[in-house]
């Protein structure tokens, strides 16, 4: 019947209408939900390289996780292979280690053992060198880089600058 | 275990086994309306639509708001006003609802009052009805506490006051209600559970109750008709749709529902985005200090006529004035002696008595929010003892109306 | 036709009702008071010409303004952090790099002649009852004193920011925040807080906040309040008028005239709003949207009950 069909037409119309206004207040919710700006803002950690002391492990923090930050001595340099030196960060004469904390196992935070100038992970028995390079399985791979931008003697986390996108792509950290 | 045999689509797996075929012809397409009546009829389903605009724009203040006193205010002020992306959006919509919803229940409520939808049967759906209305007055209440500005803080510490009971000096109550001294985080918590679980839950079911109470005696009708709806229901499944005097639930009220709604959507919407200060009071965005009391006090605007019976009298009088206008509405179909089920125009003097009802109400409200002096406060005064005398009149001239 | 005497009979009684609560009700409560476009009908107008020059002699001179205030644009920074000057002088004397441009010229030279009297704070500091003003009036370099106020108002001017661009920061700071912080903005009397590595430091600076807030409790009698959100608890209207004339709202109030002039107002209303109504131009932007939507939806709606009725009236 004409009417019939007319009246279902009108009425998928109407429905068509509101179905637009509830994509758009899904969009608003979806919204809502994203993390804050004051949130993204504190994904943002800048490091002052200048206050380091050679040899000395300081744990740092970044959205939440623990950053081991090492200045490696001269000695120590000479003495690293090429994957060590790849994966140390360079600033003018001084060389640092700048790592995620985290067992790239499963996510307990390794101990440092100074004597052995290693990463010990009581969890699984996991071990890394003083790089942050595994040495003993369980990790698959070694500790994480986070994303940094070196600015003048300062390292801001959590943007990429050109070194640690060399980093990537050389394979000598995985993306955060 | 019953006869069920292979399914011959999804419809019918889910018909043989929930009947939804069955719930759909009882709750949509052969729940049966009478066509003889108006706009006002539509104010139950526009009550829906805001109770669920106040529960989805709830749910995401929800996941900002914290109910503690040194942050909470932040947290609506800051984080969900500022912050929050759209945060600002539900924060509006949530307070200009909260406020709106009264007023469409105050035109439901005397929807029902002028059409007699409270006699001959149905009376449960009125006294649902006014318990909707404790609900809503007591969700309301609880909510407005949350942000903890100034007049959270002075309105809870105000209400709480009342259940001292004037003379009979229960203070032990007082402090018992509010889990301190005064409103503090004991105060809040309880105020922030309440609104968004317990209260909540009540209105849900109270919902399920007023739906309930309505299926047998359907609903009301212009003139108040007593239609036979098997008779009519036939008439207008045989074909005879212009001739019967009824209509399906869905889709044919449904589409005059949402038009109503449509068009009450607007006027929300410009009050969401341009016209909001009437809902969001400005002494609330001054942070709570227990140490300040603003210059007025004055609850929201749904609640003046009941401050108002409150305020003229001596205390004690003020608090039996006030509990009798929280619970005489109640007792309408009761009070009401008269068994005419027609509208006000028809009844003779309740016709003057509706009128004066609604006016005084509305005196009552602009009173209410006016400082207690002068001429206001004896107009006020007025007021309050019309409402007790119209009420007591009631039985009176209903005893007496001519049977319809 | 029956059903638009009903919409209009609810339409009535609820704007009526409207009207009584709002409106009305807050019109009895409430002041009103009118603006003055900041004309400072009561202070003189400026009838000299300035001297830049001779202006800059003055206020680094004789005029002994440097003495007490710092000029950071013309690399005269402050001696003293801004509590120990509080602590000193009761008050922290401002930086005078803008108040050229924030100040109404003439309420500056009134300020500079007779500052209880421009700020109208002789309530509180009665030169009768010997109770001193911490600035000390200009008593004049042996000249003509207009033509020296003048000067000295020119020289302000012009190394203050040009009118364009008195951004609603460089006006609140210099206007309003010596006195209020605006937490939502992170401004505190001191300052911007700046972020810490070491809880020791952070809690060094809230130290340095709370004495500051002390000596100012001192000064004024009580903490003047953050105004984060007094955009919407006071409104654009009373704000305005009572940064004007403070004693028109609060008679007794130890807040001074601050003398700002219509621009700057403007300026300090902008800031407050982007404190305590940030969001005003996106909802602004999303309700037009919204509107149009809704009115296509009632369209709808429409049309659907339409044919849905066809059969049915």
């Amino acid at each position: 019947m004409k009417n019939n069909s007319r009246r279902g037409f009108m009425g998928k119309a109407f429905g068509a209408v509101a179905a637009v206004g509830a994509v758009a207040s899904l969009f608003a919710m979806k919204k809502s939900w994203d993390p804050l700006p004051s949130v993204k803002a504190a994904g943002f950690t800048t490091l002052d390289m200048s206050g380091y002391n050679e040899n000395e492990l300081v744990t740092e923090k970044w959205r939440g996780k623990p950053i081991f930050v090492l200045k490696y001595t001269k000695e120590m340099v000479a003495a690293f292979n090429e994957t060590q030196m790849g994966r140390t960060i360079k600033m003018s004469d001084d060389h640092y280690m700048v790592n995620l904390g985290l067992c790239t196992h499963l996510g307990c935070i390794p101990s440092y053992e100074k004597d052995n100038a290693s990463f010990l992970c009581a969890c699984h028995g996991g071990t890394y060198d003083i790089t942050g390079d595994v040495t003993k399985a369980p990790p698959p791979r070694g500790l994480d880089i986070p994303p940094f931008r070196i600015e003048g003697n300062k390292l801001v986390l959590g943007e990429e600058g050109p070194e640690y996108k060399k980093m990537l792509a050389d394979g000598i950290t995985l993306k955060a | 275990m019953a006869h069920f045999t292979k399914a011959t689509s999804v419809k019918d797996w889910l018909n043989q086994r929930l009947a939804i075929e069955k719930v759909e012809k009882v709750l949509a397409s052969e729940y049966w309306i009478p066509k003889n009546i108006n706009f006002l009829w539509a104010m139950g389903m526009v009550l829906m639509i805001t109770f669920m605009l106040l529960i989805v724009s709830g749910i995401f203040l929800l996941m900002y708001y914290q109910p503690n006193v040194d942050t909470a205010f932040y947290s609506v002020n800051y984080t969900i006003m500022r912050e929050v992306d759209f945060g600002w959006l539900w924060r509006h919509v949530h307070g200009v609802a909260a406020s709106v919803v009264f007023l469409i229940i105050y035109i439901h409520m005397f929807t029902g009052i002028y059409y007699g939808s409270y006699k001959k049967g149905r009376e449960m759906i009125w006294i649902s009805g006014m318990l909707l209305f404790v609900a809503f007055s007591a969700e309301a209440f609880s909510g407005y506490m949350l942000p903890w500005g100034q007049m959270s803080y002075w309105a809870g510490m105000v209400i709480t006051n009342l259940f001292a009971g004037g003379s009979l000096h229960a203070d032990g109550l007082v402090e018992w209600i509010r889990g301190d001294y005064v409103p503090a985080q004991a105060f809040l918590s309880r105020f922030f559970m309440l609104h968004v679980l317990l209260i909540p839950l009540a209105i849900l079911g109270l919902i399920g109750l007023h739906f309930g109470a309505l299926r047998i005696p359907h609903v009301n009708n212009q003139d108040g008709e007593e239609i036979d709806f098997d008779v009519e229901a036939k008439k207008y499944l045989d074909g005879d749709k212009a001739g019967s005097k009824v209509i399906r639930f869905a889709n044919d009220f449904m589409a005059k529902d949402m038009l109503v709604v449509a068009v009450y959507l607007v006027f929300f919407f410009y009050l969401v985005f341009y016209h909001y200060g009437f809902a969001m009071d400005p002494v609330n965005f001054d942070p709570a200090d227990g140490l300040k009391t603003p210059a007025h006090i004055y609850p929201e605007w749904y609640f003046l006529w009941s401050y108002e019976i409150l305020r003229p009298f001596s205390t004690d009088i003020g608090l039996m004035a006030f509990a009798f206008a929280q619970v005489i509405f109640v007792a309408l179909p009761f009070l009401d002696r008269s068994p005419n089920t027609v509208p006000a125009s028809r009844r003779g003097l309740f016709r003057f008595w509706f009128w004066a009802m609604l006016i005084d109400m509305i005196v009552l409200t602009s009173m209410g929010k006016l400082p207690p002096e002068g001429a206001f406060s004896t107009i006020g005064f007025v007021a309050a003892l019309t409402f007790i005398g119209l009420w007591i009149l009631l039985p009176i001239i209903t005893t007496f109306e001519k049977k319809a | 036709m029956k059903e638009l005497l009903i919409l209009a009979v609810v339409t009535v009684f609820t704007l009526v009702t409207y009207y009584l609560v709002e409106p009305f009700a807050h019109h009895a409560m409430h002041k009103h008071v009118e603006s003055e476009g900041f004309a400072y009908a009561d202070l003189p107008e400026i009838t000299k010409t300035g001297d830049v020059a001779r202006g800059q002699e003055l206020v680094m001179g004789a005029g002994a303004c440097i003495g007490c205030h710092s000029i950071e644009v013309a690399g005269m920074p402050a001696g003293m952090s801004p509590t120990d000057a509080a602590a000193a002088y009761g008050v922290n004397p401002p930086d005078l790099s803008n108040m050229g441009a924030v100040l109404e010229p003439k309420f500056l030279a009134a300020l500079i002649k007779n500052p209880a009297h421009a700020l109208d704070v002789t309530h509180k500091f009665d030169e009768a009852k010997g109770q001193m003003h911490p600035m000390v009036p200009f008593y004049g370099a042996g000249g003509d004193m207009d033509q020296e106020v003048a000067d000295m108002v020119a020289y302000l001017q012009s190394i203050a920011v040009k009118a364009e661009d008195l951004t609603p920061a460089i006006a609140f700071e210099n206007a309003c925040g010596r006195c209020h912080a605006v937490s939502y903005e992170k401004w505190t009397q001191i300052g911007e807080t700046p972020t810490f590595k070491y809880k020791k430091d952070a809690l060094a600076q809230e130290i340095k906040l709370l004495e500051y807030q002390d000596s100012l409790v001192a000064y004024m009698g009580k903490l003047p309040p953050d105004l984060s959100m007094y955009i919407r608890s006071r409104g654009e209207h009373y704000i305005s008028t009572f940064i004007e004339n403070p004693q028109a709202y609060l008679a007794g109030t130890a807040m001074p005239r601050v003398g700002v002039s219509k621009h700057a107002a403007e300026q300090v209303i902008e800031y407050l709003e982007d404190a305590g109504d940030t969001k005003r131009h996106e909802r602004e932007e999303i309700g037009q949207n919204v509107m149009i939507y809704m009115i296509f939806f009632v369209l709808f709606a429409f049309l659907w009950k339409k044919q849905v009725w066809r059969d049915l009236h």
